[in-house]
């Protein structure tokens, strides 16, 4: 009856204003990419919140699996080194 | 009904010639009708999508109306207690909704000459200019979502197809009325007509074809020589609307909302 | 990389327990992702039925300004409900199957829907009230344990008080308009509130899913705990309109520091909630009928999109899916 004419399903990210990088909004259906942009445009802009917006099929992200939570994100947990507050300056040096 | 209640003396509001008070009103009057007709569809689109892009466009419709009405005079006055045949509006936006096809029909046949309108009114320094450029940026969008889905009823299914061709003959005959005078004299800032309804034409004939559809025969305005939407001459269908839209506020005369 | 189930339900518990988010992939006992699509669904639902009794006054808004207003807020409803389901959707469930149970009875939306909008004034009761007690349902749950939920929640928070705003504003022109236009404000009060009261779900001792909701945390309040702070804040609200509430038995606790109020008809909520109310019959048909007659529509779309699926314009996400303003 109905069930086969549901449109895929779209994700939507908005870059708010200029400067910014796009962030997600949250997901849509649509018929295709340049019906998704537009029904993106009226759902996630109708109160002025975008400049620019992506649209992407939700089949086509890849995502990390929360699994393997440990291996793909700890090991980053180690290495304060690469942070700039690891490292002391003598007072009174300045623009560092 | 034997008197015909003539306008409410349009040309009082902001200074306006008469000439341009009545085009103003002409304007108001199909953003107006074309904005409550989409109203209605709140609650039955094809999708929840859809639902909100319609309401969009009825907004952005509402909007010009109000902003028009406003350069003639009390927006409520005008739009509620005016009778049917004040109403200047085109016979074109005031019907009714039909199936999605007949909708996405109107919206193309209207938006198409609303924006070729808007877009030269916005380049003259008269006193739509400012309104036009505003409303140049809505009207696009309207005319690219009615192109759209144009394509996708005229292209996608044998069932849709065939509504989309039986909608856009059906409306063709309500299409001439967009280029002929507004009022007794011209408000429009001098917009050149004929170049307005070539344009239109070869705008509307190039969607249609990509659609797959073909472009309607036969006469685009009635035979009835009184005139239509642009004389106060409507359709039937209008009355009842205008019933519905206009009890409640003629219920409780001067009472404010 | 295995995990054992029990140190999975553990971290899940102390997770919840912690204040964590849980989000769409992480590992959730099967009851806690049932519980939050039933919740999200009817939600979402709500929405969308929502639309209608508000939609019933378009066509017939008194002023144009209400008109604008009105329509951009059943906008904003069809909206929400999109947010609901997109957030809803996460967990693996689609809106078609959503949606087919809604049309086919299995699955529930808010029962104040089942009232009809008598009058003009019944728009801004609603507003005022039905919103009201929307939003001090729906606050908390911008903190609920499952992250796509809480995020659509803030999202329509934000939105709904412009909602609740513009019905208190509308109830307040028609309280201090005629006397005709106050007995109608009167009146949509008067039958709205009962309702209203019924939003936040049978008493404590009654309700089926609340304990286990509070424990994960997609709940943070009981039902009489909400019911009483929107009757506290209604109260004050109620005396500005210049209007009365509905209950003789309503009044200031001093000990308490709370208003007393009457007993509600929990016999109406259950007959309504079977589908004895005014509207059941006629909101769900029109829902199922909208969808029915759409069909045709959505399956011209998807052909469309089939047909021409290559020859969109390139790549890129710099080019083809992107619009700027």
């Amino acid at each position: 009856m109905s069930g086969s004419t549901q449109w895929p399903l779209w994700e939507v990210f908005v870059r708010s204003r200029r400067g910014l990088s796009h962030t997600h909004a949250g997901s849509l259906h649509a018929p295709d990419a340049e019906m998704a942009l537009r029904n993106a445009r009226d759902l996630y802009t109708r109160r002025s919140e975008g400049v620019s917006i992506w649209v992407v099929p939700s089949a086509s992200v890849t995502a990390s699996s929360p699994d393997e939570k440990d291996s793909f994100f700890e090991p980053a947990g180690d290495k304060p080194y690469r942070h700039p507050t690891f490292y002391e300056i003598p007072e009174g040096v300045r623009h560092l | 009904m034997n008197s015909t209640p003539t306008d409410t003396d349009p040309g009082t509001g902001a200074g306006l010639g008469a000439e341009t008070a009545t085009a103003a009103l002409a304007l108001a009057d199909d953003a107006l009708i074309l904005s409550h007709r989409l109203g209605e569809w709140a609650g039955h689109a094809p999708e929840l999508e859809e639902d909100v892009a319609l309401a969009n466009i009825a907004l952005d419709l509402l909007g010009q109306a109000r902003i028009l009405y406003t350069l003639v005079g009390d927006e409520d006055e005008l739009a509620y207690l005016r009778e049917e045949r004040a109403f200047r509006n085109l016979q074109l936006v005031e019907q009714p909704n039909g199936d999605f096809a007949h909708t996405i029909a109107r919206q193309l046949y209207f938006s198409t000459y609303q924006r070729l309108l808007y877009g030269r009114l916005a380049t003259g320094d008269g006193p739509f200019a400012a309104l036009a450029a505003k409303a140049v940026k809505e009207v696009d969008y309207h005319q690219d979502h009615a192109e759209q889905w144009t394509l996708r009823l005229g292209d996608g299914t044998a069932e849709s197809h065939e509504r989309m061709e039986r909608a856009c003959t059906a409306l063709w005959r309500f299409t001439g009325e967009m280029f002929q005078p507004v009022g007794d004299g011209d408000g429009l800032d001098g917009v050149d007509r004929q170049e307005l309804a070539e344009s239109w034409l070869s705008s509307v004939t190039a969607v249609l074809r990509r659609a797959t559809l073909t472009v309607p025969e036969g006469p685009r305005s009635g035979a009835w020589t009184a005139g239509a939407g642009r004389q106060g001459l409507h359709t039937e269908s209008f009355g009842r609307m205008l019933a519905e839209m206009q009890h409640l506020h003629r219920s409780h005369p001067g009472a404010s909302w | 990389m295995e995990t054992t189930a029990a140190a999975r339900e553990a971290a899940f518990d102390t997770a919840v327990a912690a204040d964590e988010r849980i989000e769409p992939r992480d590992w959730m006992p099967e009851a806690y992702r049932a519980s939050l699509v039933r919740q999200m669904a009817q939600h979402a639902h709500s929405e969308i039925i929502g639309m209608q009794p508000e939609a019933n006054w378009i066509t017939r808004a008194p002023s144009l300004r209400r008109k604008a207003i009105l329509m951009a807020k059943v906008q904003d409803e069809a909206g929400h409900g999109l947010y609901l389901y997109s957030a809803a959707e996460t967990l693996g469930t689609s809106r078609d199957e959503l949606l087919d149970k809604l049309h086919a009875g299995r699955q529930k939306y808010s029962s104040i829907f089942n009232y009809p909008t008598l009058t003009w004034a019944d728009v801004g009761a609603i507003g005022w009230l039905v919103d009201g007690a929307a939003i001090t349902n729906q606050v908390p749950l911008c903190r609920c344990s499952y992250g796509p939920y809480a995020r659509a929640m803030v999202r329509i928070c934000k939105e709904e008080s412009f909602h609740q705003r513009q019905g208190y504003e509308s109830l307040l022109a028609l309280s201090q308009g005629t006397p005709a236009q106050h007995e109608m404000a009167q009146d949509a009060v008067n039958r709205w509130w009962w309702p209203s009261l019924m939003m936040f779900g049978p008493p404590d001792d009654e309700s089926a899913h609340s304990a286990q909701s509070m424990i994960w945390k997609i709940k943070r309040h009981s039902n009489d705990e909400l019911r009483q702070r929107f009757v506290d804040i209604c109260v004050p609200q109620a005396e500005a309109l210049g209007l009365t509430l509905p209950d003789p038995d309503l009044k200031w606790n001093e000990e308490r520091g709370q208003h007393d109020f009457g007993a509600i008809d929990w016999n109406e909520f259950r007959e309504v909630l079977k589908g004895n109310g005014p509207c059941n019959e006629a909101r769900i048909s029109q829902r199922r009928r909208a969808h029915e007659e759409g069909a045709w529509v959505r399956e011209a779309a998807t052909a469309y999109a089939a047909k021409h699926s290559g020859d969109d314009s390139g790549g890129g996400s710099d080019a083809a899916g992107e619009v700027t303003a």
